[in-house]
């Protein structure tokens, strides 16, 4: 499948592109480097490719505002960039009234490693289990490849499993509701697939929905060709073509290696990787993997050896990005020294922030940027378990742990006492500790507050600049005044960067908690309301 | 320190224009608001600058506070997102089109321009909206505003006349030419409770309740629709004073976005969205305009309208509290008689005389012999 080739009119001009990208890595390929045309008037281009940031909205077939990255190439489609969003071509009865009622025993939201691995463990344990993924196959960002492409090795035999285990998976699922039923003893979840409205009863509720990049404001930040670390390494994993690129890594984290490793392996000349924690933090925290985790060390200096020749820069970071129109530079500092360095490519991330909003609006307790849950997995909320990065981010093999323990809970067939349980529990507590030591090992460093000044643009959706989002005095009154996180991303960009810049906590999280059409919102809640009036007839 | 003129309590469209207007006037001024300028009803509200008239009162305060809003146009900066967008008041069947003509005669009367579309004149002026409906009014001199953004402004011109603003200071109690906040009793000359749907906290007695109310917002979709677009059904539903109910209103802002409402309920200070009545005003709006289906909605909020019994604001003398002043109870029309409001209240405070008679207003109305509440 992914051999094939598909047929595309781009801008009205036919061209092909490789079956099974997605629409931002084909538009990638065909040399275009930009999607969409911001509230300021800037050509703007992938910046996360995960789905979060909303920058490469394109109009397909008619629909304006779709994302390119979530949106796989289909034979004869029609895709459009740097267009005017006019309301859609089609119909609009296909939005309205075509809800899928669905019931289960299990929902879990999230098809990376802790969804997969609590769908199978709750299926397993005999639960009807419903897995709602948003992306186009299982795997979470990690396991992201192009449609119809083979799952990598450490995944595959999960996937198989979860073939295996009878719990059903609905793809390119995009929840953007949930609440208590009524009368109480369940969950509601709507989500939107393609052209259908699913309104999803479930008796418990495993939230998976893994961690977003961290980015942090600085001027340039919008020219097309600078990203996220992740977001490079996702656009690639898509099928974008990155041989021949000058690219530059920057950021902090773990993270970085791997984008590197990616970008070294998809052929960009990989000029340095500028990581903004100290070396002697490295140092320690290399000391403390030696000792305590021997195989997280050996991971790291293999993706480091896939790019030995390039220079690996402790203590800087980016300063800015120049370019007319497009990339053509970045400049990096220490604080002290400020070099520039051409590139096309800036793959730029600090780190990972867990996905909350879905545990917000279920009213679970959260602290320090996580979900807080029990030794089971269980929130605050009774009947939702949360899983892997929800939880704090801590990687592939706490997920995995996390999720199993989950779902075996959401199914009701926990046994705390079992060997495998207590291997599960292991895993799990070495790798929150772990995951501690890096936080600090990569905190952001103060000074990162001060890349951000100057007339740099805070919110991309709205293009609220720096000085207008400084005057105010808190996320509401900048939201208000600067539109700063009024746009389709809901604040998931500059909420973070917001919180690290002025220590401003987000605003309330209301549902949609992602984009929907109101054909949908007056369907699947109608659909609640006449569920609701039917259940309390049956009642009375 | 000296004592100011006036305290001003709550910095909302109402709070703001009553100083506006007072520091205009020559009075010291200090606004005080629990929270931030234009954070509380304001925030939630749609900003249609729109003449009523469903008594002559309403009509006589709604038309000068257009006229009002229509003469700062010029100086309104771009944060604030005026449009002269008139408004579309829908008929959907041939009993309304008799609705259209008597608001018509009303509004002609008082000399505000308005023009009578029919069916085919309906379609031509919004292309989006269903076959079918009959006609509507069009009152061409309707505005919009983003009305936190024109508190700010609003504020602002205060602060050049030497107003001064704390925020985030809650005012606890009001007495006597006198508040008292966390840091302390604060004296003035007066003082003008325009506290929103908070009011009736400040001045037990004061007949104002929450009316909640949901807005949806789109994503941008420019040229989609130009008027504010609100149903004639809207006279019928809007004023009923039982439970829940609905009324299409969509308005295009100046970002492209399209802004769509109405619902109405009296549930007190519950924030939470109400899907089912969120769902029967999306489908209310269907009816009008099944275009807007597929409308990616961006972002769902609520807000509570400060009603009174008789939709009329509360402007003028509290006279059981000396030196207390009432701007409150603009229920869904803070924004258009903002500045009406704030030009009778100051009126009164000099002791000039108003261009419209400002009794029908006056928050004793409730006392009066014959008060209806």
């Amino acid at each position: 499948m992914t051999s094939g080739r598909v047929r595309l009119r781009l801008n009205g001009r036919s061209t092909e592109a490789e079956a099974g990208v997605t629409v931002a890595a084909a538009l990638a390929n065909a040399g275009m480097a930009g999607c969409r045309i911001s509230a300021s008037g800037e050509v703007r281009a992938p910046l996360c490719a995960m789905g979060v940031c909303w920058e490469c909205r394109v109009t397909v077939d008619g629909e304006p505002h779709v994302r390119a990255c979530m949106t796989v190439v289909r034979d004869g489609m029609e895709v459009e960039t740097l267009a005017a969003p006019r309301a859609s071509r089609r119909t609009p009865d296909d939005a309205v009234g075509n809800v899928e009622p669905i019931s289960c025993d299990v929902a879990v939201v999230g098809g990376g490693p802790a969804g997969v691995a609590a769908a199978c463990r709750a299926a397993e344990s005999g639960a009807r289990v419903v897995l709602l993924d948003e992306g186009p196959a299982p795997g979470g960002q990690i396991y992201r490849r192009r449609s119809g492409e083979a799952a990598p090795e450490a995944f595959a035999s999960w996937l198989d499993r979860l073939n295996r285990s009878g719990a059903s998976v609905v793809r390119g699922a995009a929840v953007y509701d949930a609440f208590a039923s009524t009368p109480p003893g369940g969950w509601r979840l709507s989500a939107r697939a393609d052209e259908r409205v699913l309104a999803l009863a479930a008796a418990r509720v495993v939230l998976a929905t893994g961690a977003r990049e961290r980015f942090l404001p600085f001027p340039g930040w919008t020219l097309p060709g600078v990203m996220g670390a992740a977001g490079a390494q996702a656009l690639w994993k898509s099928g974008a073509r990155l041989a021949g690129r000058v690219a530059v890594v920057a950021g902090t984290g773990p993270l970085l290696l791997a984008a590197a490793a990616s970008l070294a392996k998809a052929g960009a000349r990989l000029e340095l990787v500028a990581e903004q924690a100290r070396a002697r933090s490295l140092a320690r925290l290399a000391a403390r993997l030696g000792a305590s985790s021997p195989a997280r060390l050996v991971e790291a200096a293999g993706y480091r050896a896939s790019f030995i020749e390039t220079p690996y820069l402790p203590g800087w970071w980016v300063a800015e990005a120049r370019g007319r129109g497009t990339l053509e530079a970045v400049v990096l500092t220490d604080g002290e020294r400020v070099v520039e360095v051409p590139c096309d490519l800036a793959a730029v991330g600090y780190g990972l922030v867990p996905n909350l909003e879905l545990p917000v609006l279920l009213g679970c307790e959260t602290r320090r940027g996580a979900a807080v849950v029990t030794g089971d997995q269980a929130s605050s909320v009774p009947g939702i378990f949360c899983a892997g990065e929800t939880c704090g981010v801590a990687g592939v093999e706490v997920a995995m742990a996390e999720g199993e323990i989950a779902g075996a809970a959401a199914a009701q067939a926990w046994r705390a006492g079992d060997t495998n349980s207590r291997r599960l529990v292991r895993v799990r507590d070495t790798g929150r500790r772990l995951a501690l030591a890096m936080d600090r090992a990569f905190a952001l460093r103060p000074e990162l507050r001060g890349a951000a000044s100057g007339d740099a643009i805070v919110c991309r959706c709205e293009d609220a600049s720096f000085p207008a989002v400084a005057r105010c005095a808190g996320a509401r009154e900048a939201k208000l005044a600067t539109r700063a996180g009024m746009g389709p991303c809901q604040g998931r960009v500059c909420g973070p960067a917001l919180e690290f810049l002025f220590g401003w906590d987000s605003d309330t999280v209301r549902p949609p908690v992602q984009p929907a059409t109101l054909g949908a919102l007056a369907a699947a809640d109608d659909a609640v309301a006449a569920n609701g009036r039917k259940t309390s007839e049956e009642s009375a | 320190m000296p004592h100011p003129d006036l305290i001003v309590v709550g910095a909302g469209i109402v709070g703001a224009a009553c100083a506006a207007e007072a520091a205009a006037a020559g009075l010291s001024v200090e606004v005080l608001d629990s929270g931030f300028a234009g954070g509380g009803t304001t925030a939630a509200a749609m900003g249609h600058v729109v003449v009523m008239d469903d008594s002559e009162a309403q009509l006589a305060l709604t038309a000068l506070s257009r006229r009002l809003w229509t003469e700062l146009a010029s100086e309104l900066p771009a944060s604030c997102e005026d449009e002269r967008t008139g408004t579309l008041w829908i008929a959907a069947d041939e009993d309304e089109i008799e609705l259209v003509r008597r608001k018509a005669a009303v509004h002609r009367a008082r000399g505000i321009a308005v023009e009578e579309l029919d069916a085919a004149a309906l379609r031509d002026a919004e292309p989006m909206l269903r076959e079918g409906l009959a006609g509507a009014l069009r009152v061409p001199d309707d505005r919009v505003v983003y009305p936190p953004n024109a508190a700010r402004w609003l504020l602002e011109r205060a602060e050049a006349r030497d107003a001064v603003r704390r925020e985030r200071e809650p005012v606890a109690a009001i007495g006597d030419r006198r508040v008292e906040t966390a840091s302390g009793t604060r004296h003035a000359g007066a003082v003008v409770n325009a506290a929103g749907a908070a009011a009736a906290a400040l001045t037990p007695g004061l007949p104002v309740a929450p009316r909640k109310g949901h807005l949806v917002i789109t994503d941008r979709y420019p040229g989609f629709c130009r008027h504010q677009l609100v149903e004639l059904g809207y006279l019928k539903s809007a004023h009923g004073r039982s439970s829940e109910s609905v009324a299409f209103n969509l308005q295009p802002r100046r970002t492209g976005q399209m802004l769509l409402g109405s619902s109405r309920e009296f549930v007190g200070l519950d924030a939470r969205i109400n899907r089912p009545l969120r769902a029967r005003m999306i489908g209310r709006a269907l009816q009008y305009a099944p275009a807007i289906a597929r409308l990616s909605a961006i972002r769902t909020w609520v807000g509570f309208r400060p009603a009174t019994p008789d939709n009329l604001p509360l402007v003028g003398r509290w006279e059981t509290v000396p030196g207390l002043w009432i701007a409150a109870g603009h229920e869904g029309l803070g924004v258009t008689t903002a500045l009406g409001t704030a030009r009778l209240l100051v009126d009164a405070l000099l002791g000039r005389t108003s261009e419209i008679d400002p009794s029908p207003y006056s928050p004793m109305r409730a006392f009066a012999p014959g008060g209806h509440w």
